[in-house]
């Protein structure tokens, strides 16, 4: 406590600086400094994560394929609320066409529109090679070339298109498509895919996740007791296959599992099955799962291995002296301890299961792929970036929202990584 | 330090202006990317000086969108699908290529009229013919009938086994309707109706229990080499590879093969403009289309290069019979129809993917 009485002494430093002046300056170099240090990380963070991730995030609200060079008739829709297309906008269709036909844009149009709905993407690319020969009324016109014009969905399309920011992408990524009215409604049953993926990821994650503990915690538990000669060659065991490559470890489970492989042989030559009932192991969940949980083993092994080793062997001892059984205190006084090892495992386990891409392409066949492999075939086959984002980006809130859940009932500061 | 960084930078600088006379050419690896390097980029180098540079992708399609939606566009030619160049050049992501440059036949006729009907556009000049065909293992038909239709490929009682198909909609639909019964001439006609799709499905439906997808090209090779398929949808290059290099002898039903043209694009915005069209000009001449396809069983577009291919490298392998583009083969075929996959490939490869889950 200072003493109130007397007006406080300014402390000075030898050159007569106040001292807290002095302090500040120093400190605040200190700190453009360390700064400085992380400035590198901070701009690569930037540059090679945020801004790609970002803009790759936007277009699944903005695809300006339309709105930006379809100029007049995007001025008819804003002026005129009616589903009924009229002269005036058979008009300004035309007008677009043709500056879209000069630009070599027409492409562009068409597939925006034929996201929306499949088939038309041809209407508007042919339409453009002829408008510059239409002639009023452009109505009959275009419903000479192709009477498909006048479908009220395909109006309703190029209105929604008319905007460049659009949540369609996002109704398509939950199956739902435009009608026949104009109105979004669920895509017929047939069509149906990306809710039914999601779903099929997110038990599959879980399902890879509980596997992964079940199979590393008795490993970790192994690794953290055994002495330490064994305890060495373990982690070398645990390490080996974590330091080859995904795809070697991939097709090397392929090997193993597929109808002709080694353990399919070996079945059949101990006599456990016959040569036509041979196991189907591979292109299927089964194979999926196999090959992902032993990819995944290690991320789970590592995190409970370093929690395991923190935990004092006392406490179990005196548990035991106590008179708890074996049960009891492998389940009040061990397993409390290792949660945050689980924790930390079990959420590494499942954000990388969840956006797995690889192993469920090569060995999942038709029921073992996952939401990435869909993303990846719009990405990289049908080009349908929007759509793609809007996927990723619905992924992604989910493991936030999942991350979110876990924060909120175990606490992420629990969470021990090593 | 400072002076280090100084330095480097201005030598980064420095570096840039260095490299004038190149041209970056994107390929899809492998066997076919030698084939091109053998039969164009070499021979060009050494008649223009100019170095050629091989990139490889996955798919150079994706790189070109990418890369011009960027504004950043960093390789000057690119090998590319039919559809896909007709899809880009719409949507104005290429450049124009003026047919003049294209070098007319030895015996003087016109490129325009010696290239295969349709190849050249005004975005895309084709290089090769591809087909994807139905393969089998000779030898485990080895003493008895073995398939020869496309139809066999969908009949499980006459020959049982698994059966190899790539994971996606086009060929395998016109394959299905081609193994129905559909005539190759009426195959885009009827998938343009709802029943011609149905009907494709249903085809499928009955060897949906007996497939083994695959994905990437090579797998099929494998598949057969395992035992793990009968019979697979395969590109005829793959199983014409693994026969010559591997000694295996895979054998290929020709009937009812889905041919499609490949061949070179320039994106827009391209940094070696004027050497990407001498290149362009250069390696689809008649004679370099030629030699291409002694390295690979992919045919040339251009009539006049059809008696040029000799042996296959191995000097023993006549190329001639094991070309899509060889008469014989095309005695029941189908010429991919791009205008029909540009309108209808998210629509029915989605719907073939909630066809797969069910």
């Amino acid at each position: 406590m200072s003493n109130s009485d007397t007006a406080p002494e300014i402390l000075r430093t030898v050159d007569g600086q106040p001292l807290k002046e002095a302090l500040t300056r120093a400190s605040r170099s200190a700190r453009i400094r360390a700064f400085l240090l992380v400035l590198p990380l901070l701009v690569f963070v930037l540059l090679t994560f945020v801004v790609p991730i970002g803009q790759m995030l936007s277009r699944s609200v903005v695809d300006e394929k339309f709105s930006e060079n379809m100029l007049q008739l995007g001025a008819w829709f804003a002026e005129n609320d009616s589903l009924i297309p009229d002269e005036a906008a058979y008009a300004a269709l035309v007008a677009d066409l043709k500056v879209a036909s000069a630009q070599r844009s027409a492409g562009n149009v068409g597939t925006r529109i034929n996201y929306e709905l499949p088939g038309t993407r041809s209407m508007f690319t042919s339409a453009a090679r002829r408008a510059d020969e239409m002639a009023p009324p452009f109505k009959e016109a275009m419903l000479a070339q192709d009477p498909k014009w006048a479908r009220p969905d395909l109006w309703a399309a190029m209105r929604s298109a008319s905007a460049a920011a659009t949540l369609n992408f996002y109704q398509a990524a939950l199956d739902r498509q435009i009608g026949a009215d104009g109105t979004f409604e669920a895509a017929p049953e047939n069509v149906q895919i990306y809710v039914k993926l999601f779903i099929r990821t997110f038990v599959l994650s879980v399902v890879i996740t509980g596997l992964c503990l079940l199979l590393g915690f008795p490993i970790a538990h192994l690794l953290a007791t055994l002495p330490l000669r064994y305890a060495s060659l373990l982690m070398i065991l645990v390490l080996l296959p974590f330091w080859t490559s995904l795809l070697v470890r991939t097709t090397s489970w392929m090997v193993l599992l597929q109808g002709q492989g080694v353990i399919n042989d070996l079945l059949v030559w101990a006599g456990i099955v016959g040569d036509d009932g041979r196991l189907e192991m591979m292109y299927n969940q089964t194979g999926t799962i196999i090959a992902m949980t032993h990819i995944l083993l290690p991320f789970m092994i590592l995190p409970l291995y370093s929690v395991m080793k923190t935990i004092p062997p006392s406490y179990a001892r005196a548990a035991r002296s106590l008179g708890a059984t074996s049960w009891t205190t492998f389940r009040r006084i061990y397993l409390p301890q290792t949660v945050s090892g689980i924790g930390a495992g079990g959420i590494l386990c499942f954000i990388l299961a969840v956006g797995y891409y690889i192993t469920p392409a090569l060995v999942g066949g038709a029921d073992g792929t996952l939401i990435s492999n869909q993303i990846a075939f719009h990405m990289q086959k049908s080009l349908n970036w929007s759509l793609a984002a809007a996927l990723a980006a619905m992924l992604l809130a989910s493991v936030l929202v999942l991350y979110w859940a876990y924060d909120r009932m175990v606490g992420i500061d629990n969470m021990k990584l090593g | 330090m400072k002076k280090l960084l100084i330095l480097s930078t201005a030598l980064g600088a420095l570096s840039l202006p260095a490299v004038a006379q190149e041209v970056n050419v994107m390929g899809w690896g492998g066997a076919y990317s030698i084939s091109q390097v053998e039969a164009y980029h070499k021979p060009f180098t050494a008649k223009t000086g100019v170095k050629v540079v091989s990139i490889d992708a996955d798919n150079p399609a994706t790189p070109i969108k990418a890369q011009v939606d960027a504004g950043n566009v960093t390789f000057d030619v690119a090998s590319v699908e039919f559809a896909d160049a007709v899809r880009f050049c719409d949507e104005g992501l290429l450049e124009i290529i003026d047919p003049a440059i294209l070098t007319p036949a030895p015996d003087g006729t016109a490129a325009m009229d010696d290239f295969l009907p349709g190849t050249v556009t005004e975005c895309f000049v084709a290089t090769d013919v591809f087909a994807t065909v139905i393969a089998f293992d000779a030898t485990k038909y080895a003493g008895m009938e073995s398939p020869s239709t496309m139809a066999d490929f969908f009949d499980l009682t006459k020959f049982p086994g698994k059966r190899g198909a790539r994971k996606n909609a086009k060929v395998l639909l016109e394959m299905a309707l081609v193994g129905d019964g559909v005539p190759t001439s009426e195959v885009y006609a009827t998938l343009r109706t709802e029943e011609g799709v149905e009907r494709a499905f249903a085809k499928l439906d009955a060897i949906k229990s007996e497939i083994i997808w695959w994905e990437a090209g090579a797998q099929p090779p494998q598949l057969l080499a395992d035992g793990e398929v009968a019979m697979t949808v395969a590109y005829n290059g793959r199983i014409f590879n693994a026969n010559v290099t591997e000694g295996k002898e895979f054998e290929i039903i020709w009937d009812g093969q889905v041919y499609d043209v490949e061949g070179w694009v320039v994106p827009k915005g391209a940094p070696n403009l004027q050497n990407a069209m001498d290149f362009i000009s250069f390696s689809t001449g008649t004679e370099p289309l030629a030699k291409a396809a002694e390295w690979i069983s992919y045919g040339p577009p251009r009539a006049s290069s059809a008696p040029l291919v000799g042996m296959y490298q191995d000097g023993k392998t006549e190329m001639g019979p094991n070309l899509p583009t060889s008469p014989a083969n095309l005695t029941n075929a189908l010429f991919s129809d791009l205008e029909f996959w540009a309108d209808r490939d998210t629509d029915l490869n989605e719907r073939f993917n909630a066809w797969l889950l069910k």
